[in-house]
C-alpha cells in the first residue's frame, strides 16, 4: 500500500494524542493552572492536528460531515463519532484542571476509556480489510493501543513508561514476525484471482495497460521495500529502546521531550512500514504480490 | 445507507468468456465513452509522456502454462463483480457507496463521496478507481442509464461493454434467475467466482477457457528429417565416423 504522508501523520500524532488525552483523563498527572492548560493542549493539539491530516488525503473533503452518518458499518464512520464525543466528554476535565473546579474524576475516566475507544476504531479500519492479509489480524489493533498507552504514559511521565515503551518492541516484533507469512496464509495467488488456477498456471503476457493508474500507485507500492530490514531496526530503537534507556536517566521533563521526540521519529518509520509492506491482493492481477 | 441488503430481488451482472475472449480491448473503449459521456472518467496528460486515467474495466493478457498440453494466452477483463457480500460498500462512511435491493447493482453516490479511497482497499479486485479531476470514487454501474433507458432501442437496453463486444464474450443477464441465458451458461460451462474465499460472493461470474486437447504436430515436422542418399549419403557416412 501506498505511504501516504498524511496518513501516516494522522495515524501517529492521533494515537499519541488520544493516549495522551486518555491518561489525563484518567487523572495519571493531576496539574493544576497553566501546566494543566499546556499538557491538555499538548493532547488535544496532537489529536486535533491528526485529524486535520486525516482530511488532507481525501479527494472531496466539502462532504466530510457526512462521514458521521454510516456508524452502523463503518469503521470510519465510528472513529469519526469515538474522536470527536470523547474531546467533547474531555473538554470538561481539562477545564476543570486547569481552572480548579474539582469536577469529578469519573468524567475524565469515561473520557480516557472512549480515547482509546478512538484509537481502536482507527486500528479496525486497517484491520478489517482482509483484502490486506497483513492487517488483517487481532495484533493491529493490539499494536495501534500498545504505541498510545506508551506515548501517552511517556508525555505523562509515568514510571511505567519505559516498561510500556519496551511492550511496543515486543509487540512491533510479533506484528512483523506474523505480518511476514500473512499474505502466503491468506492463500490467494494469480491463479486464484483469475480463476486460471483451474487450467494451470498463469503469468503476465501482457500488462492491462502500460502507464500507472490509481490502483498501481496507491495500492501496488514497491519502493523502497529494500529498506525494510534496516528500517524495522531503527524503528525499534528508535520507537521503544532510546527512549526507555532515556527515561530511566535523570534529565527531568527534557529527557520527556527527548525520549518523545525519539520516539515519534520512530513510530513514523514503524508506521511507514506498516502500510508500505502491507500488499493488496489486487496486485496479483499485476503479477506484483503487493 | 451502507448496510447491505439482507437479499435482491435481481441479481443483475455479468457473464464473462474467457474462452471467446480475444482481448480487442472494445469492452475498454466502449464502456469509458459510454461513462465519460455520462458520470465523467477523466484523463491526466492522455497524449503525453505519462498518460493515465480513470477505466471501469481493464483487460489483462496472461500466458498459462497447462500441465499436460500446450500452453495458452487468455485474455482476462477485469471489472466490478457486484458482489452479494461487498466490502466496499459496508466500509463507506458516508453511505455513498451502495448496493440496490430491488437488483442488486452496487453505486457511488457522487454526491456524498468524500473520496477517502477506503472502499477501493476493501475491494480484493481492484474494481474502483479514484477519478483524479473529480476527487471522487468511480465503478461499473452495470451502465444503470441503458439498461432501463427506454429512450433506447431495446437491443441497445444492455451494459456498452456488451453491446459491444464483438465475439460475444460478455453476456449480461439476471443470475438470481435460474432459467436465465446467464444463468444457464454458467450452469452448463462451469462458471466460477474470482477468489471465493475472500467471501464476497461475486454476482458475476467468469467461464473457463475450453480444453484445448494434446499439441498437435506440425504437418511440416516429418520433412525435417532429410535423409541423404547417393554421394552426400556416402560423404554423410564417412564425415560421421571421422
Amino acid at each position: 500500500m501506498h505511504p501516504a504522508p498524511s496518513v501516516i501523520l494522522f495515524s501517529t500524532l492521533s494515537g499519541l494524542g488520544f493516549g495522551f488525552l486518555a491518561l489525563l483523563g484518567w487523572g495519571a498527572l493531576q496539574p493544576s493552572g497553566w501546566a494543566a492548560f499546556f499538557l491538555w493542549a499538548l493532547g488535544y493539539g496532537l489529536a486535533v492536528a491528526g485529524l486535520m491530516a486525516s482530511a488532507f488525503h481525501l479527494g472531496n473533503p466539502k462532504n466530510a460531515l457526512k462521514a458521521f452518518t454510516q456508524w452502523r458499518t463503518s469503521w470510519l464512520s465510528r472513529e469519526a463519532w469515538a474522536s470527536v464525543v470523547t474531546l467533547l466528554i474531555l473538554a470538561p476535565m481539562a477545564l476543570s484542571d486547569i481552572f480548579g473546579l474539582g469536577q469529578p474524576r469519573l468524567i475524565g475516566q469515561i473520557g480516557g476509556v472512549l480515547a482509546l475507544v478512538t484509537v481502536l476504531t482507527t486500528a479496525m479500519i486497517y484491520t478489517q480489510i482482509k483484502a490486506v492479509p497483513r492487517w488483517h489480524h487481532w495484533l493491529t489493533p493490539v499494536m495501534f493501543l500498545t504505541f498510545a498507552l506508551a506515548g501517552g504514559a511517556m508525555l505523562s511521565g509515568m514510571r511505567i513508561a519505559p516498561v510500556l515503551l519496551l511492550a511496543v518492541a515486543v509487540v512491533l516484533w510479533a506484528v512483523w514476525q506474523v505480518g511476514d507469512g500473512a499474505f502466503a496464509r491468506a492463500g490467494q495467488t494469480m491463479g486464484t484471482a483469475t480463476g486460471l488456477d483451474r487450467l494451470g498456471v498463469p503469468s503476465v503476457l501482457d500488462p492491462a495497460h502500460t502507464a500507472g493508474n490509481y490502483l498501481k500507485r496507491g495500492m501496488i507500492f514497491v519502493v523502497g521495500r529494500k529498506h525494510a530490514a534496516k528500517l524495522r531496526k531503527l524503528a525499534l530503537v528508535l520507537a521503544s529502546v532510546l527512549p526507555a534507556v532515556i527515561l530511566l536517566l535523570p534529565l527531568g521533563v527534557w529527557g520527556i521531550a527527548l525520549a518523545t521526540t525519539l520516539h515519534l521519529a520512530g513510530a513514523l518509520a514503524a508506521r511507514w512500514l506498516f502500510f508500505a509492506e502491507a500488499e493488496h491482493v489486487v496486485g496479483l492481477y499485476y503479477g506484483a504480490r503487493g | 445507507m451502507t448496510a447491505l441488503p439482507r437479499s435482491t430481488e435481481k441479481k443483475l451482472g455479468l457473464v464473462i468468456d474467457l474462452d471467446t475472449c480475444v482481448g480487442c480491448q472494445a469492452c475498454v473503449t466502449a464502456c469509458k465513452g459510454w461513462n465519460d459521456a455520462g458520470i465523467g472518467l477523466s484523463d491526466q496528460d492522455p497524449y503525453g509522456a505519462d498518460p493515465s486515467g480513470t477505466f471501469l474495466n481493464r483487460v489483462h493478457a496472461y500466458q498459462v502454462a497447462v500441465p499436460d498440453g500446450p500452453a495458452q494466452v487468455v485474455t482476462f477483463p477485469r471489472s466490478c463483480l457486484h458482489c452479494d457480500n461487498a466490502p466496499c460498500v459496508t466500509v463507506c462512511p458516508t453511505g455513498a457507496s451502495y448496493k440496490r435491493a430491488e437488483d442488486g447493482i452496487v453505486l457511488v453516490n457522487e454526491d456524498a463521496c468524500i473520496g477517502c479511497g477506503l472502499c477501493a482497499w476493501a475491494c480484493p479486485y481492484g474494481a474502483r478507481e479514484m477519478d483524479a479531476d473529480q476527487g471522487v470514487m468511480k465503478k461499473c454501474t452495470l451502465c444503470v442509464d441503458r439498461i432501463y433507458n427506454e429512450t433506447l432501442p431495446e437491443e441497445d437496453r444492455e451494459p456498452a461493454c456488451v453491446r459491444t463486444c464483438p465475439t460475444n464474450a460478455r453476456h449480461f443477464g439476471d443470475l438470481a434467475d435460474p432459467g436465465s441465458t446467464v444463468s444457464r451458461l454458467v450452469a452448463d460451462r462451469g462458471g466460477y467466482d474470482l477468489m471465493p474465499d475472500m467471501g464476497t460472493k461475486p454476482v458475476n461470474k467468469y467461464l473457463p477457457p475450453r480444453a484445448k486437447g494434446p499439441g498437435t504436430a506440425n504437418p511440416l515436422t516429418p520433412l525435417l528429417d532429410v535423409q541423404a542418399t547417393g554421394v552426400a549419403g556416402w560423404l554423410d557416412r564417412m564425415l560421421g565416423k571421422i
